[in-house]
């Protein structure tokens, strides 16, 4: 089913997608927010530029967009997958606890801020060009793997990230030299069984955006951990 | 005696007379205060770990106990007081941020005290409230500024959702997590009786919990724990807190050792892993960014809830409920210095914010000025304690009132202050099984219905005094209101004249 976004409020395009059949597209798309907020069980397609808060709260939808998105995608995602075929804005992923968002391109800032895990819940971000500053702040859990593809030797995560980390793993391909990490995290080479558990990610990457995958995983990763899951522990005294 | 030495602050008085040496208060005592010696065949005390809780002195069947305050002090100096020098040993020892519980405990003034409430003489008559019907019921929510109708003159329903309340008290968000599993279910089911509305805070709503929706306030923080989409639409409303009146500002930390079991999977975090909130939440910066979140929440909902912005009361808190007015929130809930915690650092707590009845006056008039009074329903919370409190709050302006101190005090909270420590000897703020279930909800949730009901009792002998027989007439009617010993700046603020005047 199509339905044209032009001239539509999100009320309307998202009373529409309720509405619609299970598999969705929606053209002429212009900025509109929230839309597919909290939906469940339905493939949408996105031409054009959705606006902020694009699939927050989803609850295993599956969301394309074929261009760029703006801010705020997958507020609070709680299962499902966002690919956007482009470019994302600031805070994508914020406190997201399960499902996938594939970014093709960059991320803005923000990106993956408190995302976490429980048990099978275990969201999973993959930024294929480079990403702004303050990355994974407060990362509780789940996986952030940064690829910095056609990034032309611009860094590929920009400053503070991980701060607060305390849980959930980052990947950054390449040595990350030039790349500060706070007190508080290990970082390290990432290692073969490593780069298996982000493997199926990296080849859905490459199969969707027509990337070549030996050369994608070829060279070095580095992988970041938190070195404690209770980082205020001993902060405190009690009076 | 070394240097890091602090003389105990309580004294365990045990009346050798009396004690049985039953080692009721030993088993009772979650901090280990009391033990026996089977050589003498006494009970002995190491007062050192006493909290004050009153749980052993509440428990001895042969009332041999007493808890005081330890007259071995340092020199008297009002400057330098104990409490402060204690303060800087603490951390000269530790280097830690000092934490403390509960409400600010400092002598700070409490308006609600320094007002006084009218009554009819003469002029008018008192109604009395056994044999005239009294309304406190309210609805929360925006109103709408003008009837709507269809070309055949028919009245169109543009009424946004509401929260319907039989008395303007609600329970206060605390999370599961900082309170147990049977505070939580004594609070959902004494308010589901009274039909009013108890909040989850932020920690997510327990699978047990979903039945009482309709008697639910979900909770959106800055961590957004447990949050998803049966969980926003399981309540009557939604809340996003964007501060606290104990700690404002700052976000929270329920420490790893308290993610067990059941508040890991609610949180939706690792066992032992730290819950963090940070201070902000990191999608909202603006007025216009705050608006968003609003927005996305009532559209993952489909605009069926009310949505409620928390906030600390602050400094400029007047110009910020006027932002938040035109969010597109329903509901603003402001929270005052004085209000509870689990945890908070202790010179934050008590030197961060403003009270809340004066945060609530301006707040009032702030948007009555504007034009946009409607356009949301007001909140007070931050250490409403009777009955008579929520009288002068509603007539100071607010649509209803928070508690959540006077709640758990229902509870059996003897307000010792060390809930940060997880060890509530009374079963509320800890997470120990054998401690829970010291607290039954069964006898919970019927102390906290007697509360409401006595308060109920109490507002409409109150307001019949007045010659006022609802909550609607009482709202913002600053004429019933006197202050006593206030100065003019203060009286001018609070909207109300001095006694005599």
């Amino acid at each position: 089913m199509i339905i044209d976004t032009g001239g539509m409020e999100y009320r309307e395009i998202n009373s529409a997608l309720r509405a619609a059949s299970d598999e969705i597209k929606l053209t002429g798309c212009l900025g509109q927010r929230f839309i597919a907020a909290g939906v469940s069980g339905k493939t949408i397609e996105i031409e054009g530029i959705p606006g902020n808060a694009l699939g927050a709260y989803l609850n295993g939808a599956k969301i394309t967009v074929n261009g760029n998105a703006q801010d705020a995608v997958g507020d609070t995602m709680n299962s499902g997958e966002i690919v956007i075929r482009g470019d994302v804005g600031d805070a994508v992923g914020y406190a997201m606890r399960g499902g996938k968002i594939i970014i093709k391109g960059n991320a803005g800032y923000r990106a993956g801020i408190h995302m976490k895990a429980y048990k099978e819940k275990m969201p999973v971000m993959v930024i294929g060009g480079a990403a702004g500053s303050f990355l994974g702040e407060y990362q509780a859990g789940g996986l952030i793997v940064v690829l910095g593809l056609e990034t032309e030797g611009k860094r590929i995560v920009g400053n503070f990230p991980c701060t607060g980390m305390h849980g959930g793993k980052m990947f950054i391909r390449g040595s990350c030299e030039d790349i500060v990490f706070p007190a508080g995290v290990t970082v390290t080479q990432a290692g073969h069984e490593d780069i298996e558990e982000i493997n199926p990610y990296i080849l859905e990457y490459c199969e969707l955006f027509g990337y070549n995958t030996d050369e994608v995983l070829s060279g070095d990763y580095t992988l970041i951990t938190p070195d404690t899951k209770n980082p205020y522990k001993q902060m405190y005294v009690a009076n | 005696m070394s240097v890091e030495f602090l003389y105990p602050e309580f004294e365990v008085i045990r009346n050798s007379d009396r004690c049985i040496a039953c080692r009721v208060c030993e088993r009772q005592c979650a901090n280990e205060v009391h033990s026996f010696d089977p050589a003498r065949g006494i009970m002995k005390s190491d007062e050192s770990k006493c909290v004050n809780c009153q749980r052993c002195v509440s428990l001895c069947p042969t009332r041999a106990l007493k808890i005081v305050k330890t007259d071995c002090t340092l020199r008297e100096n009002c400057n330098w007081q104990n409490d402060t020098i204690r303060e800087v040993y603490k951390q000269s020892n530790s280097g830690g941020v000092l934490l403390s519980s509960m409400g600010n405990p400092k002598p700070m003034p409490v308006y609600w005290d320094k007002m006084l409430i009218n009554a009819s003489q003469v002029t008018n008559p008192p109604i009395d409230p056994l044999r005239e019907p009294m309304e406190t019921k309210v609805f929360l929510g925006k109103k709408p500024g003008k009837i709507e109708k269809d070309k055949d003159g028919n009245i169109i329903n543009n009424m946004p959702p509401q929260i319907e309340l039989t008395m303007p008290v609600m329970f206060s968000a605390m999370s599961y997590g900082s309170i147990s599993y049977n505070a939580h279910a004594s609070l959902a089911r004494a308010a589901e009786e009274l039909g009013i509305i108890y909040n989850t805070g932020e920690g997510g709503l327990h699978e047990d919990f979903y039945k009482f929706g309709k008697n639910t306030i979900v909770q959106v923080a800055s961590g957004r724990f447990g949050v998803h989409e049966d969980y926003l639409n399981a309540g009557a409303a939604i809340e996003i807190k964007m501060g606290q009146g104990a700690k404002p500002g700052i976000g929270g930390h329920l420490p790893g050792e308290k993610i067990v079991g059941d508040i890991s999977r609610t949180r939706m975090i690792p066992e032992g892993s730290d819950a963090i909130s940070p201070a902000p939440h990191h999608d909202i910066y603006s007025i216009e960014d705050l608006r968003q979140l609003v927005y996305s929440l009532k559209e993952a909902t489909e605009y069926k809830k009310p949505v409620i912005v928390k906030v600390a009361a602050v400094h400029n808190i007047a110009a910020i409920a006027s932002g938040i007015a035109r969010s597109g929130a329903d509901i603003i809930a402001i929270d005052g210095f004085r209000g509870g915690t689990g945890a908070a650092p202790t010179h934050i707590r008590d030197n961060v914010g403003i009270p809340i009845e004066l945060a609530l006056a301006a707040v009032d008039s702030r948007l009555r000025d504007e034009g946009i009074r409607n356009n949301v329903s007001l909140i007070a919370g931050g250490s409403v304690r009777s009955a008579s409190d929520v009288v002068k709050a509603i007539a100071l302006g607010a649509d209803a009132c928070y508690i959540a101190t006077a709640a758990l005090l229902a509870l059996g909270c003897h307000l010792c202050r060390t809930c940060q420590s997880g060890r509530c000897n009374w079963g509320i703020a800890t997470q120990k099984p054998e401690l829970v279930k010291r607290l039954n909800p069964d006898i919970g949730s019927q102390r906290l219905v007697n509360l409401m009901n006595a308060w109920r009792h109490e507002i409409k002998e109150i307001m019949g005094g007045m010659g006022i027989n609802s909550i609607e007439a009482l709202k913002g009617n600053r004429l019933m209101l006197r202050g006593i010993g206030l100065n003019s700046k203060e009286l001018e603020i609070l909207g109300i004249s001095h006694a005599g005047e």
